[in-house]
């Protein structure tokens, strides 16, 4: 009895500060959404109902649901967060299996693996923007010199090719997450199930599916739902790189646009709260997807 | 010397292509910070020029020292402050059996994963009110939302590891929960702590969307939003020479911290993560 009054006696001040910048403000975001508060004047908001997210006007729908370019957004996000998280996962376990194989030099190179991730995403951003610079930039100039493209293309520019150029940045920086902690993941398997394999010659490609692939299987799933969440979250890469693109804008820049930019502080945090139910229900799904086991009951 | 197998050489070509992905982003920002005016219209591959303008310019044509001590300060205080709440309540978490603790981590877990948008107009009207606006302190105020809940995660799962003997030693001589947790368990703690702590440094440091809205005014804004705010002095100017010598300034404590402590950082995003 007196443990659990300790307890809550030590939860006490994380809670308070938990409870004051994150539940308080959710709650006070959800609210606005009802009301037609701007940025400037929060305080003496009116409530509209439901008016920020669906409503008929002489037969004009209006509302963040009627607006195409907020589904735009949502089909931009989970494309970006889709495709990077697959290319990452690929990438950082290739990376994660050279590292684990032990050579002259590791620590070098595991160092150098942590510079994309230790860098700041505006600056990787900066980075990325500069070398896909139309006029100037490397990449341009690169491929022009192997003769694989004829003219320089431009990158961010480009409707067809923004989203590459995004989400190529992107699985530059998060790779290393991904493949540190699958490094750690694989260097806690046990090494006797390896030897029997090696002493029965089972070949190696077989033995990366039957036995570390389900042997990392926690550390992956872990790993891939904390990079989901994140994509989906995406805001200083994209607000960097491709400023003004409607071919890459997602949700949060979407949102942040209409709440500081258009100080629609109503509308913007309707788009806000609806932001907060896409990327709820993306985690049920993922959480009951890596729950099953193929061939296996769900446990 | 025997030849080399096959396999060994492909090895070695991926960590070759390994190594130069991760670092040739970089290097290639750093050759471009040492270039101006013309010299940035041609592309190098090895560096061709030392020019240090651009580092000088950085500093004289907008307030960067100032942006780097505020982006210091936030980081430092809010890592701080938030290793200090974390401390006991990993405590509770890890050491004390109760109703509803199972809940909580899962809070503590959804609201580090939180998708920050979700909270900025109802964190903006909060900061206003507390007349933290265009003010470094409501940075630290609102940096909590991803620092804290980060910290007390990684923490509850190194006081986890720590052996029960030790707690129950010294309930025998006495001791109360406060003397467990900073007299006995905070000197074990060091190591997590730093893994901790560092972690939670870099992504303070990094923080862009919070720095960005909620302040106003250059002297007030931290580095990130400093360097996605250069221009060039005129429109004809490009001002990538700039942009690159800003970024080099800021990553490179970043990256010295990673190779001094590279252990301990993936100690920390591992503990994190697979023992959660």
């Amino acid at each position: 009895m007196r443990r659990t009054i300790t307890a809550w006696v030590f939860l006490g001040p994380s809670l308070l500060v938990l409870f004051l910048v994150a539940a308080w403000p959710l709650a006070r975001t959800v609210r606005l959404g009802f009301t037609d508060a701007t940025l400037g004047n929060m305080q003496e908001a009116r409530p509209v109902g439901w008016e920020n997210y669906l409503v008929q006007y002489d037969g004009e729908r209006g509302g963040v649901l009627a607006d195409p370019l907020w589904w735009r957004s949502v089909r931009n996000t989970l494309v970006f967060a889709g495709v990077s998280v697959a290319l990452e996962t690929v990438l950082g376990l290739g990376i994660a299996l050279v590292l684990h194989t032990g050579f002259p030099g590791r620590p070098v190179v595991r160092a150098a693996v942590l510079i994309p991730w230790a860098i700041p995403t505006i600056v990787s951003a900066k980075l990325w923007g500069w070398i896909y610079h139309d006029q100037f930039g490397l990449l341009n100039d690169l491929l022009m010199k192997f003769g694989l493209i004829a003219a320089p293309l431009a990158w961010t520019a480009d409707p067809e090719l923004a989203m590459v150029s995004v989400i190529v940045a992107d699985v530059w920086k998060t790779t290393p997450f991904m493949a540190l902690l699958l490094l750690a993941g694989l260097q806690m398997l046990p090494v006797d199930c390896y030897e029997a394999a090696r002493v029965d010659g089972v070949h190696p490609v077989r033995v990366f599916f039957r036995v570390t692939l389900p042997l990392i299987r926690p550390a992956l799933v872990v790993a891939v739902v904390f990079r989901v969440l994140d994509a989906l979250r995406v805001f200083d890469l994209i607000y960097v790189l491709t400023p003004n693109s409607e071919d890459t804008l997602s949700m949060s820049v979407y949102a942040r646009q209409q709440l500081v930019d258009f100080q629609d502080a109503g509308y913007g945090s309707a788009t806000s709260t609806l932001l907060f139910f896409v990327v709820a229900l993306c985690t049920l799904v993922l959480l009951t997807a890596a729950r099953y086991r193929p061939g296996k009951e769900a446990v | 010397m025997r030849p080399f197998p096959a396999g060994r050489i492909l090895l070695y070509l991926l960590v070759l292509m390994i190594f130069l992905w991760s670092v040739f982003p970089f290097y290639y920002g750093f050759l471009s910070s040492l270039k101006s005016g013309s010299a940035l219209f041609t592309v190098d591959y090895l560096p061709r020029h030392w020019e240090w303008k651009n580092y000088r310019a950085v500093f004289q044509e907008q307030p960067y020292a100032v942006n780097i001590l505020n982006s210091v300060w936030v980081a430092t205080a809010v890592t701080a402050a938030a290793l200090l709440l974390a401390v006991t309540a990993a405590y509770a978490l890890a050491r004390i059996s109760f109703r509803g603790r199972g809940l909580l981590l899962f809070t503590v877990l959804g609201v580090s994963m939180f998708p920050q948008v979700a909270v900025l107009s109802g964190l903006f009207e909060l900061i206003r009110r507390l007349g933290l606006y265009n003010h470094l302190g409501g940075l630290v105020f609102s940096y909590f939302i991803f620092t804290l809940p980060f910290t007390v995660w990684v923490l509850t799962a190194f006081m986890r590891d720590l052996p029960v003997e030790l707690e129950e030693a010294a309930i025998m001589d006495g001791a109360g929960p406060a003397t467990i947790v900073f007299r006995v368990f905070l000197p074990l703690l060091k190591p997590a702590m730093v893994s901790t702590g560092l972690l939670a440094f870099i992504a303070a440091w990094n923080e862009f969307l919070f720095a960005l809205t909620f302040t106003l005014t250059n002297a007030q804004r931290t580095v990130p939003v400093a360097i996605a705010l250069i221009s060039g002095a005129s429109a004809y100017e490009l001002p990538w020479g700039r942009i690159m010598a800003a970024s080099v300034i800021v990553t490179l404590p970043l990256i010295l911290l990673v190779l001094v402590f590279q252990r301990r950082i993936v100690a920390g995003l591992t503990a994190g993560a697979i023992r959660g």
